[in-house]
């Protein structure tokens, strides 16, 4: 029924130009599309926070936005938070404070306690639970995730 | 998903008349996180769904000179309560803005889809309707205005005819004196659906409460304006527990809920009272400020 849309975009820096169908999320592009597979399906209905992206700098679930809807924002995803060398400071926190088990939901959270703290740089505990209460986890408990998040920010837990 | 065609008007004119030529084949979608989802589980069909956010006016935010606020249907509740002026003036606003969803849901969902979808539970009905905002309609015929406690019919059911659409939202400026408090019982701290919730304003002379909007939410098929548990309060002090007491009665005689896996009758009857009480306070403790 539908025809292809061409959709262009700028996704972590480097402008990107895709063709989806209208009913394909930006989750699906990114990951069948585009092969930029670090954006997680957990629930594709906006509960878990796996697929959260940055769409011009505002934290989003990329499975609640059509690929249709990018046509000129600017996409993070997961793969444009490290450095070329390296890892983010979030990333490095998380391996130290064992802030995740099975991982899935660890971009997700990378991403979106990194919108916190571009907006936000020392935010207090109950900030951040606030901030990641729409990020699920069902290995670690929380804690050391908040944990992370806090060192990463300079703030003692 | 289910296949449908992409449009993305950009005027009323438009949205306008493809939702009157399409009917219930057409859906206007601004931030999408009922939309997609419903979409997406065959909740509800679309051939053309029309993202609605490049329509000046629905993306409209301003606060006036005279201290009112018109909100365009489609500006996500994030941008709203990051203004900080808009913020200031309308605090009870701002605290159902900030509790739907979580962050990212935010990031997205409007204040107009979110009272379009109509849940008994929506967080943002009771406050507007407690805070008078009035629906700025545009349809084939021109354009209406509803009162918001007359928008919502039933669950997921609203008051748009054939080729309506919702543009924004109309909240007069709130008095001298004046404070608005949104409150919900949920069983965890954030991310869940209210079990019973209330929305107030009132306005003070001195310690004499001279104006009152008492709105219940999830305790009926629709979110409710209680004119009885409003009327308890005016004319008296803002310490008089016989009439706060009346004004939460009030409430628990107009709340009709239902038994669910959320919450029994006779807790969310009980709940509903405990919402206004509470909230009240903080309404008052504003208007005070």
């Amino acid at each position: 029924m539908s025809k292809k849309i061409q959709v262009s975009t700028t996704i972590n820096g480097e402008p990107v130009e895709f063709l989806c169908e209208s009913n394909q999320s930006l989750l699906e592009v990114l990951r069948d599309g585009l092969n930029m597979t670090g954006s997680k399906e957990g629930c594709n209905n906006g509960n878990c926070g796996a697929c959260s992206v940055l769409m011009d700098g505002r934290l989003v679930n990329s499975c609640l936005v059509l690929g249709a809807e990018c046509e000129d924002a600017k996409i993070t995803t997961i793969e444009g938070i490290a450095p070329k060398e390296g890892l983010h400071p979030l990333q490095q926190k998380f391996l130290e404070h064992a802030a995740l088990q099975c991982g899935i939901c660890t971009p997700g959270f990378i991403v979106a306690a990194k919108a916190l703290l571009d907006k936000n740089p020392h935010p207090t505990e109950h900030e951040v639970r606030y901030w990641l209460a729409g990020n699920l986890c069902r290995c670690t408990g929380y804690d050391k995730i908040i944990r992370a998040v806090l060192d990463t920010a300079g703030v003692s837990s | 998903m289910q296949n449908f065609e992409y449009l993305k008007p950009t005027t009323i004119e438009q949205a306008v008349a493809v939702l009157y030529r399409e009917g219930e084949h057409a859906k206007a979608l601004s931030g999408g996180t009922d939309l997609i989802v419903q979409l997406r589980e065959g909740r509800r069909s679309a051939k053309y769904v029309l993202d609605v956010k490049k329509i000046p006016d629905l993306s409209q935010l301003t606060l006036n000179n005279d201290g009112s606020l018109i909100i365009g249907a489609a500006t996500p509740c994030h941008q709203i309560y990051g203004n900080a002026a808009i913020a200031a003036t309308f605090p009870g606003l701002m605290d159902s803005f900030t509790l739907i969803g979580g962050t990212a849901i935010q990031g997205r969902a409007s204040v107009g889809g979110n009272l379009c979808t109509a849940s008994p539970a929506g967080d943002s009905i009771p406050s507007l309707i407690a805070h008078r905002a009035v629906c700025v309609i545009a349809g084939t015929n021109g354009w209406r205005e509803v009162p918001v406690e007359a928008f919502c019919t039933a669950p997921g059911r609203n008051c748009l005819q054939r080729g309506e659409l919702l543009v924004s939202l109309r909240i007069p400026a709130q008095p001298a004196h004046s404070g608005g408090a949104y409150l919900r019982f949920i069983p965890r701290n954030e991310m869940d659906i209210a079990v019973a919730s209330a929305g107030v304003t009132v306005t003070l002379d001195g310690n004499t409460i001279t104006n009152a909007r008492v709105a219940i939410g999830a305790v009926a098929p629709t979110p409710l304006l209680v004119n009885e548990a409003s009327a308890a309060l005016i004319g008296h002090s803002t310490s008089d527990t016989s009439a706060i007491n009346a004004c939460a009665v009030a409430a628990q005689a107009a709340a009709k809920p239902i038994t669910d896996m959320r919450g029994t009758v006779e807790q969310r009857v009980h709940l509903v009272g405990v919402m206004v009480k509470r909230a009240l306070a903080i309404a008052i403790e504003r208007a005070n400020r």
